[in-house]
């Protein structure tokens, strides 16, 4: 044989751990990818639900055009982290693919980061798309800084979403999760107002929204975008900080008595 | 090399309770370094339970499970493994090269992709899917992975399960080359011929306890029984009350007789049918040596 053979078949030399945890997150992106019973419809739904109730049913209403791309944008923030990690980790802790990785001497933190990054560049595409929609077709014009702010809301708004997606995968069964998520995400949408404002919605609405993390993140990215005043911000972060410690803390538990 | 450090693994009275099932009950296992040792038993006799309380899936109830004297939570013990579970849930969009890329940057010093590809058996498959596989070749690939580090000692639970006779030849001579160069394994099986293949030490479990622990030909030793088969025109009912023997049945033309003193019923078959031919002496295997000790133990 010539010395060809000698290369590796692949370009993958291994050897440190920030390149297991890249690869870890580009095979997390790819597997999802490859996926379009999940990508399309988690890529999809905010921009077109946006397009529908934002754009073209609100034709010439400057007011829901605004209001909508930054409720949208927490909106798209939700599916790629409840989805990815409550449903896939279910399904990984039910199949056996996660004891097989907890057996290999995969980085602890490897697993959590890629399914958080992969529901980042999720949050971020749909954003991106959202924003190519709000201006085009919406006449939202913002400072580059509040586009910008907005985008950092979507992204790291991930994060508090990802816990909670990852208390669902730590106990829920691969086959009920879907259904578990599914019973939180639609609900709490409505009920944080990132379909419609509260104000438009009995007001014991408005006094229970504080107990869901999608309000606080609305409130958020609506500040970024000046819809609402910039006061209490960092109440807002103090709650989603809170909420991710908890769930966080939930998960561990839950994790290190069922495996 | 003293004895501490010849065991690589070791359950010490490891016991573990699902429910209200002890599905391990104060277990005794030891792994040295570069054997082959079989963990054999009925389905729920425990096997699976002893290979996840050494990989450390679950913690045991009580006494404890070592491997390479840490815990096997440890990441430096980990890093020395490679395991093949019965179920592994590998996601089906990824391709086999794929898979073989993530699990090699979990090690500090892999296999080069070009070894594992060649042990593994899985040249035609870099490409494809895993979703994409028939079972054997999926088997294959969950080998590949388990071969990603240069383990020192594989766990495989039950690895040749649902693959065609072939295949299993090719996976026990890809075993017996890795335990030529040092490597140790703890395999799981319930085919006793793959355990008569390969293991250099049998740990019988049955209802969570080993019922017996020893050399394939050790616990062949502990059946005296002996299968002799002959052409004889003499009457399965005349030899039946002979001293020794313990069953006769007939099969065709032959007569097939279960003894402990094969020598005593041979000298007499002999004496009594001039004309017997066709004589074949076997010494009970492990599958005989299994159903009595089980048996013993129940």
């Amino acid at each position: 044989m010539n010395v060809v053979v000698e290369q590796p078949i692949l370009p993958c030399a291994a050897e440190n751990p920030i390149r297991a945890y890249a690869l870890e997150a580009k095979y997390e992106f790819l597997r999802v990818l490859r996926t379009p019973a999940f990508a399309f419809p988690t890529l999809l739904f905010p921009p077109l639900f946006y397009l529908l109730f934002g754009l073209l049913l609100n034709r010439g209403n400057g007011g829901a055009a605004h209001y909508l791309f930054a409720s949208y944008s927490v909106f798209g923030v939700m599916a790629p982290s409840l989805f990815g990690f409550g449903v896939g980790m279910a399904i990984e802790r039910e199949r056996g693919w996660l004891a097989l990785k907890r057996v290999a001497p995969m980085p602890a933190g490897a697993y959590l980061v890629a399914k958080m990054v992969m529901a980042m560049l999720f949050a971020l595409l749909i954003y991106v798309i959202l924003a190519i929609l709000a201006y085009t077709m919406g006449g939202v014009r913002l400072t580059l800084a509040a586009w910008s702010s907005i985008g950092v809301v979507a992204v790291l708004g991930v994060i508090p979403f990802c816990a909670m997606g990852l208390m669902i995968g730590a106990k829920a069964n691969a086959s009920a999760a879907p259904a578990f998520v599914n019973l939180i995400y639609l609900p709490m949408a409505f009920l944080s107002g990132l379909w419609m404002p509260l104000s438009m919605l009995p007001p014991v609405l408005t006094q229970i929204a504080p107990l869901w993390p999608a309000w606080h993140l609305a409130q958020l990215a609506l500040m970024a975008m000046g819809q609402v005043p910039a006061t209490g911000i960092g109440m807002h972060l103090l709650w989603l900080a809170g909420f991710t410690t908890i769930c966080f803390g939930i998960a561990r538990r839950w994790l290190a008595r069922t495996n | 090399m003293n004895e501490t450090t010849a065991v690589i693994a070791r359950l010490e009275c490891a016991s573990k309770r699902y429910g209200n099932v002890l599905a391990l009950d104060a277990v005794d296992l030891q792994v040295h370094r570069g054997e082959v040792l079989a963990v054999l038993g009925p389905n729920g006799a425990g096997k699976t339970t002893a290979i996840s309380l050494l990989l450390g899936l679950f913690e045991t109830d009580s006494g404890s499970a070592t491997l390479f004297d840490a815990s096997p939570h440890a990441l430096s013990s980990r890093q020395r493994i490679g395991a093949m579970l019965q179920t592994s849930g590998v996601p089906e969009t990824l391709t086999v090269g794929e898979l073989i890329c993530l699990f090699r940057s979990y090690y500090p010093k892999p296999r080069t992709v070009a070894d594992i590809v060649a042990l593994a058996g899985v040249e035609y498959l870099l490409k494809k899917r895993y979703g994409k596989l028939s079972g054997g070749q999926q088997r294959r690939a969950q080998f590949a992975l388990a071969l990603a580090g240069r383990a020192e000692v594989l766990f495989l639970d039950e690895p040749t399960t649902g693959l065609d006779i072939q295949a299993r030849e090719t996976l026990w001579k890809t075993i017996r080359q890795l335990v030529g160069d040092g490597c140790a394994v703890v395999l799981t099986t319930h085919y006793l011929e793959e355990a008569e293949a390969l293991a250099d030490r049998v740990s019988m479990l049955a209802q969570g306890r080993i019922v017996a622990e020893g050399s394939v030909s050790d616990l062949r030793a502990r059946v005296a029984q002996r299968r002799i088969r002959c052409v004889t025109a003499l009457q399965p009912e005349s030899i039946e009350p002979w001293p020794e023997v313990r069953a006769v049945t007939r099969s065709g033309q032959h007569v097939e007789i279960v003894s402990d003193a094969a020598e005593d019923v041979v000298r007499r078959l002999l004496a009594a049918d001039a004309n017997l031919c066709d004589l074949e002496v076997h010494r009970a295997g492990l599958a005989e040596a299994f159903v009595e000790i089980t048996r013993e133990a129940a």
